[in-house]
């Protein structure tokens, strides 16, 4: 136990951390604006968390993020709205809903891949964008949905104020960090991650990659379902907009920002998105001309994001004590000559090439 | 018998790769496939191995047709098989390459990731155990957390074979194993295949290294243009006319 303890140090640490101040935080937070930037920027968090599942484990760019997400929020604001359902049965509706409809949406679209893929999820968003926009009678149009309810209280306990809808979206939050984490660190995150990292290898070992590709879309989309209906009892208005691909690029930018295939890189990346955002008000409309300065920054020299460049850096720190310690790393297999330091591939020594 | 074809064909375009193939490898048999360059060597294991469709033929393993069964099911069914180039999971360390290997043999779902289930435990605790198991029998057990990147040539070939293996297959299709690798590593190599034929498992190669299939083989098959040519023991093989004549272009017979 203390040997899981410790081999899992960082990880605890990390869990620590992020409970006490997420706990802390509208205590301390000298004003409730901060809050509702925060509350905003979790929601957006557990739909970067499903993004992260397809796009940073499966290796498969989807663009249809943002259709799912403002179909989470339209059904759920649609069936409290309309249906006067309870929040408590909305929620699940629309996260089941999501990922019917993108488990029919994998089954056409995983078909192809690479460019095509993309270039079909990002077809995919436009037309579930367009069905909420011109929907008039059902959706608002561009008008959008007014007075979504509130959540339902659970016995004693109300969503009136910032504070307690704070606490709520930060539980989904937590719990969404939960499930990926589990995934990431057992057999089936091995197997997403498989895919990415070589489909043909992955079949020729039985890994039924169109199931398992399916299998993470479906996850993505079900967390993806629950962000947006947060969203909706949150915001309590709802407009087409919230369904576009720009906020699919926003996810998309977070995500890198923070580092994709990594547990805690959704959440860091959002936040610093959230954080870079506020304080770029200023600039107004010119903030995408700096967003995208940082992106093409981040993808040329930061391509693991905050996390993964951390743990990169990690590697290193380690890898350095290690020669310290034994005078000199020991070398490989039938490698006479040194080859590329640990954690280090040099490209030119890389003998291990992919079709 | 183990695998058998009958007039396996597989056109690409109008390119015939292969042209009515008859072909069977029997239980425990150590076989190897030579030909020319675009002899449609690499086409015949791709058809064999579930990742082209024939165009025409059958391939029959164990007695059961398989020849429209989907790619995951031909491993699943004992088919394993190596790529020409050295195909790994490169961000990975060694040992765990081999672990998603056994992933075919388990049933760990999502519930059981999220729970924690005691299956989940089990069966990443039996994956682990036949990594370091395949690992010990490769000789790459030391190295197990090397990462990939960091590892020989020679040792990423026995790895590739590792990750093969780890599937329990019944029928190991190796593709030019000793592609790129000098003498001494190539005898070590074939150590190693000649290991893995006397475990109980069936090999069949392609390789261009003639020292080592002469040595190594049971049964060649010779194909050329997609045509097989020629079968048979090693010194049949070699003796046959049309195989000279294929490999040094028949010019004598003019």
């Amino acid at each position: 136990m203390l040997s899981f303890l410790k081999e899992h140090k960082f990880k605890f640490i990390g869990y620590g951390l992020l409970l006490i101040i997420g706990i802390i935080f509208p205590i301390v937070s000298p004003n409730r604006y901060y809050l509702t930037v925060a509350t905003l920027g979790f929601i957006y968090a557990i739909a970067v968390y499903g993004l992260n599942l397809i796009v940073g484990y499966l290796g498969q760019l989807s663009l249809a993020q943002a259709g799912f997400f403002g179909l989470g929020a339209y059904t759920s604001g649609l069936l409290m709205l309309k249906l006067d359902l309870n929040f408590w049965l909305a929620l699940p509706l629309a996260a089941i809903i999501t990922t019917i409809l993108a488990v029919l949406v994998g089954l056409i679209s995983f078909r192809t891949k690479g460019h095509y893929f993309v270039i079909l999820t990002l077809c995919i968003g436009v037309i579930i964008n367009l069905v909420i926009e011109k929907w008039d009678s059902l959706t608002g149009g561009v008008r959008g949905l007014i007075g979504i309810p509130l959540p339902n209280p659970i016995g004693p306990l109300e969503f009136k104020t910032l504070e307690s809808q704070y606490y709520l979206v930060f539980v989904f939050l937590l719990i969404t960090i939960y499930v990926m984490n589990r995934i990431s660190s057992s057999l089936l995150g091995r197997t997403f991650r498989s895919i990415r990292n070589s489909e043909d290898l992955a079949s020729t070992l039985g890994i039924n990659v169109m199931y398992n590709k399916l299998l993470g879309f479906a996850i993505a989309a079900f967390f993806t379902g629950i962000a947006g209906a947060l969203y909706a009892s949150y915001i309590r208005f709802l407009g087409p907009e919230i369904s576009t691909h720009h906020l699919t690029f926003e996810f998309l930018l977070f995500l890198l920002i923070g580092g994709q295939a990594t547990v805690a890189g959704p959440l860091v990346g959002t936040l610093i998105a959230s954080v870079i955002t506020e304080s770029l008000q200023f600039a107004q409309e010119y903030r995408m001309v700096i967003f995208g300065l940082m992106l093409i920054l981040i993808v040329r020299f930061f391509p693991g994001g905050a996390v993964g460049e951390a743990r990169k850096l990690k590697v290193k720190v380690t890898d350095f004590y290690n020669r310290r310690k034994a005078g000199n790393y020991p070398s490989g297999p039938g490698a006479g000559s040194s080859k590329g330091k640990l954690g280090v591939p040099s490209k030119g020594e890389s003998h291990v090439t992919k079709n | 018998m183990l695998l058998k074809t009958e007039h396996l064909t597989k056109n690409f375009g109008g390119l015939t790769a292969l042209n009515k193939v008859d072909f069977e490898i029997n239980e425990g048999e150590l076989v190897a496939i030579i030909g020319p360059n675009g002899a449609g060597k690499s086409t015949f294991f791709n058809v064999i191995s579930g990742f082209y469709r024939p165009s025409s033929g059958t391939i029959k393993f164990m007695g059961k047709e398989i020849t429209n069964l989907e790619t995951h099911n031909f491993a699943r069914l004992g088919i394993g098989r190596t790529f020409q180039t050295t195909h790994l999971f490169t961000d990975s360390t060694v040992l765990d390459n081999l672990i998603i290997g056994y992933r075919s043999k388990t049933k760990m779902g999502f519930f059981d990731a999220i729970f924690y289930s005691p299956r989940s435990r089990r069966e990443e605790n039996m994956c682990r155990e036949k990594a370091e198991e395949i690992l010990d029998f490769i000789g790459l057990l030391e190295f197990k957390n090397y990462p990939v990147a960091n590892i020989s040539q020679e040792a990423a070939k026995r790895l590739a074979i590792g990750l093969a293996l780890v599937t329990e297959p019944r029928l190991l299709l190796l593709d030019e194993p000793a592609a790129g690798i000098n003498h001494g590593e190539t005898t070590n190599l074939a150590n190693l295949i000649k290991k893995i034929q006397q475990s109980g498992i069936t090999v069949c190669l392609i390789e261009h290294k003639m020292k080592m299939v002469m040595n190594l083989a049971e049964k060649i098959m010779v194909l050329n243009y997609g045509t097989k040519i020629a079968e048979g023991t090693p010194k049949e093989v070699s003796e046959n006319e049309r195989v000279i004549e294929a490999y040094l272009g028949g010019v004598e017979h003019a």
